[in-house]
């Protein structure tokens, strides 16, 4: 219309000094109308904006690894001599390479170049005939010698920034000397090692020729002027190693040491003092061999891999009587062949595996996820190494020399069962939900659970509406249908200043007022839930006693003033009677009475507190809505049912409700949006602590406000800082569904009102 | 009985309980704030100081002084009996003895009385300080007092406000803006070196500027040495509870006062100008004493910034929706989503916040802009746009609906009237709908406002501190510093009220604090409920 009014105008005008205003007018027409246009748009491009961007930040975390091949290139320093060792440093820009001669070859990563070579000490006669290496992170590796002696080194990297760019220099050190160790006391070959190396403590497990398997530790200590160094030697024989031992594990902590049997048994030994065994289990099904073993990062998990490419984490459960047995965690089976080797990673509980094809796999043991399994080319690989910062792999076989790749797999930690189903922890008794983001310690194995805070936010809200419906919905009735006009003009706005008081203001008067005063009124905060209702019904009762006169001089629809002072003293004689009440009944104490008759634990601040002051937040919209929707049924419809005959209340309930019915449900799900998201009074009213259990007198953390306290502290873009992103996006989820289900609802009730 | 069954059945006392609810509402909320204010008002008054003898459980004796701040009885069964009563004193005087509450037994005090000589000091450390005055010194030496000390050690107090004043303008605007100066050219000749500039003179020219401000900057110190040497010349000396004397230099004092010889007048005078310095004040003691100046300045200057950005945005939408969009499927999309983004959750607005604008946009533009202060960051991290960006999204929705609802109220006669003249869409627009709209964006925007000032969830993530140590406003360019962190009343009162050391003797602040801002937002509201209301009004008689 507005356009043909416009052509009109122009036809009518013609051309003259006048166009050029019109057309300038026209221009600004249509300006205005883009300009419009992208207004409205751009509010829809907001709502998608923040989805997108949530996920965006979230999907990362659900992404398989990648392996990305950098550099092939033929084993640095030659393949003459047989690889025992490989490893790399914290950039993964150096390599190192043992050599069974004894050479330790640093060489350049992206190309394979030796940059040095150092030869171990290696007394003339012996040579290597086991390596060991110990916790990754330590770095300390031994070899051991043909006359039962081995050798302790550790790589070492300086940084220096010569220029303002790094400079890895590499070399070796020897921790406990260049000298050997003796380890075996008759001189016989070891055949397989075990070491670990931390501070003034080293420990060696090794077996020897004659199928014995002995331990030794040393004991550094400095003299006072730090001049002389004393090592203190102490060697034990392991018992009951039930036959041919295939592999050997030490704990970083030098506590455990764990073996393979030839039969497919695992030995679990305590070596505090002197060594024995602890447990002994079947490790591998029948036909199978235990081909792989190694501590996952932290020493208390083992890996186990076997022949039919079936890899199991175990850990050392502590039963009631105190005796320790070693349970199955959880299996992987994403290999099929043998596996050969198993490495950690440095800090977190991933790992790699190599089987006999020639594939890897990436794992994650918390999250039982398999990250990648590369396609085998058919050859076993004898090494793999992974880079500390578990950013890159290395893996080595004579045949077809050296790779390097990049590793992309910076969230192994999550998977969607480790979010929100049990998880088995480490040292945990049973699998469990767990929520503990961050610890102080290094090796931590972070406990990423979803589900105690989506029970916090669900328990919260559940008590929240239990509070806030009744009062909200009745209330609600009762202004949409009897108020009074002018009664009704003072309680609306009220409803909404009460809905815009800041639940910053909430969350602090339900902490610091309500919370205390709850706690030493417990009794009478029942007595007044009890009391009030009845002391409503009552005077509402009394006043039909009253003569007419009274009444009548009172016009209709004010029962909501009168009934102010009745409940302002139901609830201060309930909370007078609360002292006398609590002696009476609990003798004298409800808190301890709850603990003691119910089992039921009382914390201050509690979901009793949360649920009325969160009440006190969502009836406001709840009513808004609700009494809108009952507001505006068709007075015909009501005039209708009072003209044959129905009471008011008749009426209400089965005329006005059951059509506003639908309005008081979207009321319902706006409220339910309401009380998931809301955080200040959660994060001030409750003790945070991320526990599941329904108690109304226990506290309980929820998302909001777990977003809330660790979203500061996280560290960006990593794991930890996506799952509170997740845990927004679940919010606005949540919320979403909620309110577009609540508008739905809405618009279809005012097409039916329209049409009624 | 059957009367009764017939009331029952007539559904009369649901209807009375279903009254119930809706008084349980006004009751919830002037009941609370009629605690509010009754728990945060007392706060300024100068309360009575008791001095009692008290004898505890061991028989010990002491006297204490200080304010009887509460009075509880045990509780359990202690309680039901009626038993033993405490009461809670406020003693003051943290650090003589470590803690300044405590609760004594009414029981074992024998003497209880409220002499008219006893001070209270205000101090800017350690809380109150309670006890007679003993004497006042100059220069280490007890000056032989007037007949009326009080009168004596007011011209001092007076001299040392004086002094003080000219110390902080010194500190805070002074060397505070050559320390800005400083900063400004240390990035200056960053951003040199980093373009590339080889041309010694603009180095040569920042040299010197800095060497003019070094200078300026020893004057202002030496300044600074004078003055506080000065003030630091009298002090005064305290008879604390118990006999032992107290030496206070009065440069740490900021008000003696003897509250049981003032008048009614007198404490409403106190009254007044406490209520002002609270207002008007720095915080002190962790935010736990002093004013609340920078968060209200914060939390206002946040507000506005996020008006400017919502305005237009939500009008826009607004207009969109209802002028230009052919009612359909669409409109009703985008309706749904203004009102799911209204119940977004607004710590999930957080969030976004910190990632996308903070993190995502803020480090795009100190990429971009700012390299110089790189690692440092400027807009990459929280600040008082990004909490003003962050709140304008959070109420958009709100400006939209009630825009949205005014321009619906405007009958199409006008409209087309408009039209009917000549006038293009876009002039109808411009001189007729959004004249007449305009009360109801008002009042969008007063509710945007009033649910901004009260938000606080999505701050913490986004720039809101405990303490800011300079306004996001002030005498450096540019002026307006839109990159600097904001202190905000709705966190302060989470963090006062909850993160604090000290929370009893913060309490009655966080209170004070939490009524300014209910009253703050119940005032927005009631405007914008006012302005609606006659707007109705108005359009109801321009209907027929």
């Amino acid at each position: 219309m507005n356009e043909a009014s416009l052509n009109n105008l122009k036809a009518i005008e013609g051309a003259g000094a006048a166009s050029g205003l019109r057309n300038w007018r026209f221009v600004k027409d249509r300006w205005v109308r883009h300009v419009m246009a992208f207004g409205g748009i751009s509010v829809i491009v907001a709502v998608l904006l923040i989805f997108f961007y949530l996920l965006s930040v979230v999907l990362p975390m659900f992404r398989p690894a990648a392996l990305e091949a950098r550099a092939e290139y033929g084993v640095p320093g030659g393949a003459d001599a047989e690889t025992l060792y490989l490893g790399t440093e914290e950039y993964a820009e150096i390599g190192l390479r043992l050599t069974a001669r004894g050479e330790v070859i640093f060489f350049a990563t992206g190309d394979g170049h030796v940059l040095d070579s150092k030869r171990l000490p290696i007394p003339a006669g012996a040579s290597i005939t086991a390596v060991g290496a110990g916790e990754p992170s330590q770095g300390a590796v031994a070899v051991g010698l043909s006359d039962g002696r081995a050798l302790l080194f550790q790589a070492q990297y300086i940084n220096t920034y010569p220029g303002d760019k790094r400079r890895i220099t590499p070399g070796v050190r020897y921790p406990l000397g260049p000298a050997p160790l003796k380890i075996a006391e008759d001189g016989q070959a070891l055949t397989r090692l075990a070491v670990q190396s931390h501070a003034d403590q080293t420990t060696l497990a090794a077996t020897t020729e004659g199928d014995q398997a002995i331990l030794v530790s040393f004991k550094t200590s400095r003299s006072l002027l730090g001049d002389t160094t004393a090592v203190e030697r102490k060697a034990a024989v392991i018992p009951a190693t039930y036959g041919g031992v295939t592999h050997l594990a030490l704990s970083v902590k030098q506590r455990d040491l764990v073996l393979a049997s030839a039969e497919g048994f695992l030995l679990y030994y305590d070596i505090t003092n002197t060594p024995h065994l602890i447990d002994r289990v079947n490790a591998v099904s029948n036909g199978a061999r235990i081909t792989a073993l190694a501590y996952l990062s932290g020493g208390i998990s083992v890996l186990t891999g076997d022949s039919r490419g079936r890899i199991t984490q175990w850990f050392p459960l502590r039963a009631q009587d105190n005796r320790y047995s070693l349970a199955r965690v959880r299996d992987f089976q994403s290999q099929a062949h043998p596996i050969t080797v198993i490495v950690p990673e440095y800090f977190r509980k991933g790992f790699a595996a190599a089987d006999e094809s020639g594939s890897i796999g990436l794992y994650h043991a918390t999250a039982h996820r398999t990250l990648l399994v590369t396609e085998g080319a058919g050859q076993a690989l004898g090494h793999v190494a992974i880079s500390p910062r578990a950013d890159a792999l290395m893996t080595l076989d004579r045949a077809r020399g050296l790779r390097f790749y990049t590793v992309h797999n910076e969230h192994p930690e999550v998977s969607w069962s480790s979010l929100w189903g049990k998880v088995w922890y480490e040292s945990r008794q049973q699998p469990e939900f767990i929520w503990q983001s961050s610890s102080a310690a290094g090796d931590f194995e972070p406990k990423f659970s979803l589900t105690p805070l989506a029970y916090g936010t669900l328990k919260a809200s559940f008590y929240a509406m239990l509070f806030a419906i009744p009062i909200a919905v009745m209330g609600a009735v009762y202004t949409g249908y009897f108020m009074s006009p002018a009664m009704r003009e003072i309680v609306k706005p009220t409803v909404e200043i009460m809905g815009a008081l800041p639940t910053v203001i909430l969350g602090f008067l339900a902490g610091l007022w309500l919370a205390p005063l709850v706690e030493q009124n417990l009794p009478g905060v029942f007595a007044a839930l009890l009391m009030t209702p009845l002391a409503m019904i009552l005077s509402a009762w009394l006043w039909t006693r009253l003569p007419a006169s009274w009444r009548q001089s009172v016009p209709e629809g004010w029962e909501a003033a009168m009934l102010m002072p009745v409940i302002a003293l139901s609830i201060m004689l309930s909370m007078g009677l609360s002292a006398p009440l609590e002696a009476f009944l609990f003798d004298g104490n409800m808190r301890a009475w709850l603990g003691r008759e119910l089992g039921l634990a009382y914390d201050q601040r509690n979901s009793l507190v949360v649920g009325i002051a969160m009440g006190v937040a969502v009836i406001p919209p709840i009513f808004s809505i609700s009494e809108d929707a009952i507001f505006s049924v068709p007075r015909h419809l009501t005039l209708g049912s009072l003209a044959l005959g129905a009471t008011p209340w008749q009426t209400l309930v089965r005329v006005v409700l059951l059509t506003a019915s639908p309005g008081i449900f979207s009321a319902l799900m706006i409220g339910m949006g309401r009380v998931v998201g809301e955080t200040m009074i959660v994060l001030m009213a409750t003790g945070n602590t991320p526990i599941m259990d329904f108690n109304l007198f226990t506290g309980f953390r929820a998302l909001s406000a777990n977003i809330a306290i660790e979203m500061p502290e996280s560290e960006v873009n990593s794991t930890h800082y996506r799952v509170l992103f997740l845990a927004a996006l679940v919010l606005f989820a949540i919320t979403f569904i909620s309110n577009t289900i609540a508008e739905l609802v809405r618009q279809r009730l005012r097409l039916k009102y329209s049409t009624l | 009985m059957k009367s009764l069954r017939t009331w029952f059945e007539s559904g009369s006392p649901w209807v009375w309980l279903s009254a119930g609810a809706v008084s349980l509402c006004l009751i919830a909320v002037f009941g609370l704030i009629y605690l509010i204010a009754v728990n945060g008002l007392p706060h300024f008054w100068p309360a009575r100081i008791a001095e009692i003898d008290y004898r505890d459980a061991d028989g010990a004796r002491q006297i204490l002084i200080g304010e009887i701040v509460d009075r509880e009885l045990k509780t359990g069964a202690d309680r039901a009996s009626g038993g033993e009563a405490q009461v809670l004193m406020k003693l003051g005087n943290r650090d003589i003895y470590g803690l300044d509450f405590r609760w004594v037994s009414e029981r074992g005090i024998t003497r209880i009385e409220y002499p008219r000589e006893i001070i209270a000091v205000e101090r800017e450390e350690w809380g109150n300080l309670y006890g007679y005055l003993a004497g006042v010194e100059e220069g280490g030496r007890r000056v032989v007092s007037a007949d009326d000390p009080i009168a004596e050690l007011g011209a001092r107090l007076g001299r040392r406000h004086e002094l003080k004043a000219r110390i902080s303008h010194i500190e805070k605007d002074l060397i505070g803006g050559v320390n800005y100066e400083m900063e400004n050219l240390r990035l200056r000749q960053r951003r040199l070196e980093l373009d590339g500039v080889k041309d010694p003179g603009s180095f040569a020219a920042i040299r010197d500027s800095q060497k003019a401000l070094e200078a300026e900057y020893e004057r202002l110190n030496g300044d600074l040495a004078k003055l506080n040497e000065d003030i630091g010349r009298d002090g005064i000396v305290v008879r604390v509870a118990g006999g032992q004397e107290v030496k206070l230099p009065v440069a740490k004092v900021i008000r003696v006062y003897q509250p049981n010889r003032m008048s009614v007048a007198e404490k409403l005078g106190h009254y007044v100008e406490k209520i002002g310095e609270f207002v008007s004040g720095d915080p002190r003691e962790a935010n736990t004493e002093g004013g609340i100046f920078p968060a209200i300045f914060g939390t206002v200057l946040m507000v506005l910034i996020m008006a400017i950005v919502v305005t237009p945005f939500g009008v826009l939408a607004a207009v969109y929706l209802r002028e230009y969009a052919k009612q359909g499927l669409f409109t009703r999309i985008i309706r749904i989503a203004v009102n799911n983004l209204a119940g977004v959750p607004s710590i999930v607005y957080g969030v976004f916040g910190l990632g996308f604008f903070v993190y995502f946009v803020g480090g795009t533009i100190d990429r971009w802009f700012f390299p110089e202060a790189l690692p440092a960051p400027t807009f990459g991290t929280g600040g008082l746009l990004w909490c003003s960006v962050t709140l304008a999204l959070l109420t958009v929705p709100v400006v939209i609906v009630a825009t949205e609802e005014g321009l619906a109220r405007i009958p199409s006669e006008f409209r087309e009237g408009s039209y009917a003249l000549g006038a293009t869409k876009a002039e109808t627009l411009w001189r007729i709908v959004l004249p007449m709209a305009s009360p109801a964006i008002m009042t969008g925007l007063i509710l945007a406002v009033a649910r901004a000032a009260g938000e606080v969830a999505p701050l913490m993530m986004v720039g809101v501190v405990k303490l800011a140590p300079s306004l996001g406003l002030d005498g450096s360019f540019p002026y307006l510093h839109l990159d600097r962190k904001i202190m905000h009343l709705g966190f302060h009162i989470y963090d006062v009220g909850f993160q604090s050391p000290n929370v009893e003797a913060a309490r009655p602040l966080v209170y004070a604090t939490a009524l300014l801002l209910v009253l703050v937002i119940v005032a927005l509201n009631l405007t914008a409920i006012r302005i609606r209301n006659r707007l109705r009004e108005k359009y109801r008689a321009a209907e027929y």
